[in-house]
């Protein structure tokens, strides 16, 4: 049963995900990319990380896809703009997702990994907690801290700067 | 056959190659930022395959950070596009093309 869900999971996931790449529509993927986190939200279940999952569908479909399409819906971008791709686009990026397959693919062939898998309980919140606040301790505050420094940066950044002359 | 970490470090591969693939291709700043993320997570998702096997805790916290650094970068990300759009006009990015002559 774990073994078809994980079939279903990835198959979602990563159609999605081309779906994401090919899509003439900004909306459109933001959608499958939608779709595509709710696969990997699943997989985290299937690995026992169901707080992970709950974590990365509250931040990723909660802010991170909803932030995109209002930014699409402000930006306002012109239906149908995608052109065809270029035929030197098409070959190099085509060539350049192969050699990352095999590339990577050939990293893990060589690598030493556990037969088995080490038989562990599912992590609870505690166990979390313990190593959020006692081993992780320093980067949690950094991490906090970049979040106001992000936030300072968004407010600066689309703030209406009186510049005396435009570059445009 | 049962799942062990090959496939999910074979899946982990194959997203983001995808999220690769939309980067080199596309010419919308949007999707391209869209395939970005789409690469963020397939390293969570090695993680916490990683972690998962391994018997240990350490992959899925460090899945915690990234979701943090994923949640502040697409923040920026985007009022810099928003911003960008306002001087420009256009998020094509072979029409953002300023800094080459």
């Amino acid at each position: 049963m774990a073994d078809l869900l994980f079939y279903i999971f990835a198959f979602v996931t990563l159609a999605c995900a081309a779906l994401v790449v090919v899509s003439k529509n900004p909306v459109n993927a933001a959608m499958c990319l939608l779709l595509s986190l709710v696969g990997v939200a699943g997989l985290f279940v299937l690995l026992d990380a169901a707080l992970l999952a709950f974590v990365l569908l509250l931040v990723y479909a909660g802010a991170v896809v909803a932030l995109f399409l209002f930014i699409i819906m402000l930006l306002d971008t012109r239906p149908g703009s995608l052109k065809p791709f270029k035929l030197t686009t098409l070959i190099a990026s085509g060539l350049g997702f192969a050699l990352l397959v095999v590339g990577v693919l050939s990293l893990y062939h060589r690598a030493q990994f556990p037969a088995t898998a080490i038989p562990s309980a599912a992590p609870s919140l505690k166990a979390y907690a313990e190593q959020l606040f006692t081993t992780y301790l320093l980067p949690v505050q950094v991490v906090g801290f970049m979040l106001l420094i992000a936030m300072l940066g968004v407010i600066v950044l689309s703030k209406k700067l009186h510049t005396p002359e435009d570059v445009s | 056959m049962s799942i062990d970490l090959n496939h999910y470090l074979h899946l982990s591969a194959l997203l983001f190659a995808l999220g690769f693939l939309g980067v080199l291709l596309r010419k919308n700043t949007l999707v391209v930022y869209m395939c970005l993320e789409l690469m963020l997570i397939a390293s969570t998702v090695a993680l916490v395959a990683f972690s998962h096997f391994n018997g240990t805790l350490d992959g899925n916290v460090f899945v915690f950070f990234i979701l943090t650094i994923a949640a502040a970068e697409v923040a920026v990300g985007l009022a810099i596009i928003v911003a960008l759009f306002r001087k420009r006009h256009t998020v094509q990015l072979e029409e953002l093309n300023h800094l080459k002559h």
